[in-house]
């Protein structure tokens, strides 16, 4: 961990739903160009912590956060940071996939209308591209002009995650990314999630701790709206620094 | 038991069944009383402007047009305020959103009666004192192409445009109401990706709120349409009521509903046919408006159930 570069930063962070608190102090450390998983029993924070990155939250009027989350060193909590830029820049993937109402290639095609001048040849490379590094490219090329909405969960999945691709984002946070998909088409997400990690740096937020084991290369556990701890994946599920977090990776509870 | 069910299934039953019965009574009995005018016109009464009691000569086309010439102009106004009185209350914040949204609804509880002396004593006299001469002797509106056409000559303040305005206000918390549905039930996590990918507010809306819910928007649209096309009371304060094909949006003319709601007291023999008929034919819109708006909303019920 410590040659590696950091890419995003929390420190005390804070979060509330209204009055109610619901993160902790969380301090947490994302190297670049890794896989990041977060663990932790339902209700812990997780989805939350993740969704300050991009500042997601922000759409929903009574939730709120303090401290700072460093994104390459700047604090991407300051009131001044462009909200469109941000989002470019760190991309997210949810729990269901989300196509939009339009067209396989108009999917992948959005973000690079929204936030790129190109011309048509060049979308079409980088809707191509795109497809391409979502691993979907294959399955979809002689029916790119047919709706998203028709292919099978695990390719909206992959399609949501093309979306992400094209407007060239540096972090891709994924929050139970596989928590609707059958296991076959979860594995194929995994696979493409491994392949990413080398241009981007990913936050994975999942219940399924063999899914943490599988492919991340830091684990952090989540408990009450804490980080009780984060560290090596490999260390984190052999050698658990903390009686709780042991607790919960050998299924005592969650 | 098994036998106060039975009379309770029955009593539903018969009950359910009256409303489908009346609703082909309805039909039939139109049918039935118009059936003169058909058999005198045939299908040519759709389209022949003359309505002349003295010669027995009638003619549906002036009101026709009337009709859908009130109910666009209307749905042209209703439909952006609308959406986008829609689109406010369902983003904005809860202490303004709720009262808003209030008023908008309360707007449906005014009686047409009311919406018609409001158009005669307020709406009326503002058009013809200030609107109308400000566009033709300020904006000089008269001297383009047309421009005599869609003004008309002098000042009367009564007419097809006023007629609409008061319409678009009368169908605006219907459409909104729906339009407001529609907008509340595209899914937070499809509104949450595309503002993921760095979309702003507008084009969120455009380009996945919209989509998601076109066939809501249209099933809305539909409603207010029905309803323009059969309001009879406030139409018939403003229209100026002449049998008349429409002159300009400043004309004086007539609809359906307000031809009907004029001349029962004193038609008999083909006339009174001619309006049966004329009944018959509005009830047929007004049904597959209906029927169009149902069917587009409940395409989008359906839509959500699969998510």
């Amino acid at each position: 961990m410590n040659n590696q570069r950091i890419k995003i930063s929390a420190r005390n962070l804070n979060f509330y739903y209204g009055d109610h608190q619901a993160l902790f102090e969380n301090n947490l450390e994302i190297p670049a160009n890794s896989i990041t998983a977060v663990i932790g029993p339902s209700g812990c924070g997780k989805s939350t912590h993740l969704r300050i990155y991009n500042r997601i939250f922000e759409l929903y009027r009574n939730q709120r956060a303090t401290g700072e989350v460093l994104l390459d060193g700047k604090n991407i909590l300051d009131p001044d940071v462009d909200l469109l830029k941000l989002r470019r820049r760190v991309g997210m993937i949810f729990q269901k996939p989300t196509p939009f109402p339009m067209s396989i290639f108009d999917n992948v095609a959005y973000p690079l209308r929204l936030h790129y001048n190109l011309s048509r040849s060049e979308i079409a490379d980088r809707v191509e591209q795109a497809l391409q590094g979502a691993s979907i490219w294959d399955e979809v090329k002689d029916k790119l002009k047919s709706s998203g909405l028709a292919l099978s969960g695990g390719q909206q999945q992959r399609l949501c995650i093309a979306r992400a691709l094209a407007a060239e984002p540096e972090v891709l946070l994924m929050d139970e990314p596989t928590s609707a998909i059958d296991p076959v088409a979860t594995l194929k997400i995994e696979e493409l999630v491994l392949e990413l990690k080398s241009r981007f740096t990913i936050v994975i937020v999942t219940h399924n701790m063999q899914q943490a084991s599988r492919i991340s290369d830091f684990t952090s556990f989540f408990y009450k709206g804490q980080i009780i701890e984060t560290g090596p994946t490999a260390q984190i599920f052999t050698a658990p620094a903390n009686k709780k977090t042991e607790e919960y990776i050998t299924g005592r509870f969650g | 038991m098994q036998q106060t069910d039975t009379i309770f299934r029955t009593t539903c039953l018969l009950c359910a069944s009256l409303v489908g019965l009346l609703m082909l009574g309805i039909f039939i009995q139109l049918g039935m009383h118009s059936a003169d005018t058909w058999s005198r016109f045939g299908l040519s009464f759709l389209w022949t402007q003359d309505w002349d009691p003295a010669a027995d000569l009638y003619g549906a086309w002036p009101n026709i047009a009337g009709t859908l010439l009130t109910t666009a102009i209307a749905l042209l106004i209703a439909i952006p305020l609308s959406f986008v009185a829609a689109l406010f209350v369902t983003e904005a914040p809860g202490w303004l959103a709720k009262p808003l949204s209030h008023c908008i609804d309360l707007l449906a509880a005014i009686p047409s009666v009311i919406y018609g002396m409001w158009g005669l004593f307020v709406l009326v006299p503002l058009l013809q004192e200030h609107v109308q001469p400000f566009l033709v002797d300020e904006l000089r509106l008269t001297e383009l192409p047309g421009g005599t056409w869609l003004l008309g000559e002098g000042y009367s303040g009564f007419g097809f445009f006023t007629a609409g305005i008061i319409l678009s206000l009368m169908i605006l918390p219907y459409m909104s109401a729906i339009m407001r549905d529609v907008f509340r039930m595209t899914p937070p996590m499809l509104r949450e990706s595309a503002y993921g990918l760095g979309c702003t507010r507008w084009e969120t809306t455009r380009d996945v709120i919209m989509r998601y819910g076109i066939r809501g928007l249209l099933g809305g649209i539909f409603i207010g349409m029905g309803r323009a096309l059969g309001e009879t009371m406030a139409v018939l304060f403003v229209i100026g009521n002449m049998m008349d094909l429409p002159a300009g949006l400043f004309s004086s003319g007539t609809t359906i509903a307000a031809t009907l709601a004029c001349n029962f007291a004193e038609a008999d023999g083909l006339q009174l046919s001619a309006l049966f008929a004329l009944g018959l034919i509005l009830l047929l819109m007004s049904f597959s408006i209906q029927v169009a708006a149902q069917y587009y909303l409940h395409l989008t019920r359906g839509a959500r159930g699969e998510r």
